[in-house]
């Protein structure tokens, strides 16, 4: 009985800090270590504490299972729009020197805009593929 | 001696790749095996680091000054494969709870003999 | 101290122990990595191998079932074939170039170019983010898409939540 005090208090305390450090991790990935995945697997990883702790049917009235199946298609239509984008302004498919008025600030746009799919994929397959092992275990 | 040093990296990555091999052919419980894939994909991953190493170097990360930066190829190509792994190894698990509920065990020889 | 993490991977049968020294063989070698200059593969073969993978191992064996059943057969055939491909490899490694030297042949062709050009054109500090996103952004296109099949492959298999109901059929 104790034990699930200090669990849901420190999972509690954590869980922002976790979202905010993946977030960091995410936006800086351009001057420092970092980038799409490791901030995806972070994201996830904060949202799966949150799942293990307070318990599947919690977690899936946070993000029901439809809103993260469509997160996970949502990442790859992201990154694939900027190359079509690029190609809707005039120059090769993902070729992000078009995006902007110019090259360096327009590779600056097209890499921020492929991590953001990046993390939404790899955040929302991350949490379905855990959806699915824990809903398998509860139906048994 | 200074060539031999030079291999040792590689002899240990070898070494590594063989014992994933082993367990990954010669185990009979089928979790077991994909820990063994897990850590044949890795011990291959250290491989391909270890060549991009230059002696002096730093991380690939631009610094106002002139230095000398290891290669970044070879890590842009790790980071796809590490992915890539984590992924073929979810849908293995997937199918090993399948296989589980199929036929009840886990264990290769269990599986032969009930499937025969 | 990999090798000997590999060994005992090899040698435990409890496999909730087998799952555990196989994230303990993930964090060494992100450690190693991390030595290697390679600070972007160690965050993320941290993150991914010592988080993900144990996570989902512990969730299949949360519904296989733990211990492993003794070995029925002798295991000769496959140390010897794993014996004779590690002495190939090895025979293989020896025209290797040596270790760290600046004028390998892989530093030479595209390297240079990719950090000079991170410099100049792309602008962003960490080349490792340029050349993935920018450089050889249609390459991480398709990892994107091989992790979202992973997420449709797995839903095909486990992931009916209406199955619940169906759970006196299944066996």
């Amino acid at each position: 009985m104790r034990n699930e005090v200090v669990l849901r208090v420190g999972a509690k305390v954590l869980i922002p800090f976790i979202l905010l450090f993946g977030l960091y991790v995410q936006f800086h990935g351009e001057v420092s270590p970092g980038g799409g995945f490791q901030a995806g697997v972070i994201c996830a990883a904060a949202f799966i504490l949150y799942g293990l702790v307070f318990g599947l049917e919690t977690a899936q009235r946070v993000l029901p299972l439809g809103v993260v199946r469509t997160l996970a298609a949502l990442g790859v239509l992201i990154y694939s729009g900027t190359g079509v984008v690029s190609l809707l302004l005039g120059s090769n498919f993902m070729d992000y020197d078009a995006l902007a008025h110019d090259p360096s600030h327009g590779q600056h746009y097209g890499i921020m805009s492929v991590e953001m799919g990046v993390l939404v994929t790899v955040f929302g397959v991350m949490v379905v593929i855990f959806y699915a092992f824990a809903g398998r275990g509860a139906s048994e | 001696m200074t060539q031999f040093l030079g291999l040792y990296n590689y002899w240990i990555v070898v070494f590594l790749m063989m014992v994933g091999f082993y367990v990954l052919i010669s185990q009979g419980n089928l979790v077991k095996k994909m820990i063994g894939l897990t850590v044949f994909q890795t011990s291959v991953i250290i491989m391909y680091i270890t060549m991009g190493k230059i002696t002096g170097g730093t991380a690939p990360v631009l610094l106002d000054r002139e230095a000398v930066y290891s290669n970044p190829l070879p890590h842009v190509l790790m980071l796809t494969a590490i992915v890539v792994g984590v992924a073929t190894t979810a849908v293995g698990y997937a199918l090993i709870v399948r296989i589980k509920e199929a036929f009840g065990t886990v264990e290769e020889d269990e599986i032969e003999d009930s499937a025969l | 101290m990999l090798a000997v993490t590999a060994l005992g991977l090899l040698r435990v049968r409890n496999l909730f122990g087998v799952v555990m020294l196989g994230g303990i063989y993930s964090f060494l070698s992100a450690a190693l990595f991390m030595v290697m200059d390679a600070v972007d593969v160690a965050f993320t073969e941290a993150a991914v191998g010592a988080g993900i993978s144990t996570v989902l191992a512990l969730g299949t064996l949360a519904l296989v079932g733990s211990e492993q059943s003794p070995p029925r057969h002798k295991s000769t055939l496959p140390l010897i074939v794993v014996l004779i491909t590690g002495a190939a490899l090895i025979y293989g490694s020896m025209d290797m170039p040596p270790y760290g030297a600046a004028d390998n042949p892989i530093h030479l062709h595209v390297a240079p170019e990719y950090i000079e050009g991170t410099r100049e054109d792309v602008q962003i500090a960490n080349v490792v983010s340029a050349v993935l996103a920018s450089y050889r952004g249609y390459d991480t296109m398709g990892e994107t898409t091989v992790v979202f099949t992973a997420a449709v492959g797995v839903l095909i298999l486990i992931g009916d939540l209406r199955r619940r109901r169906r759970k006196g059929e299944e066996r």
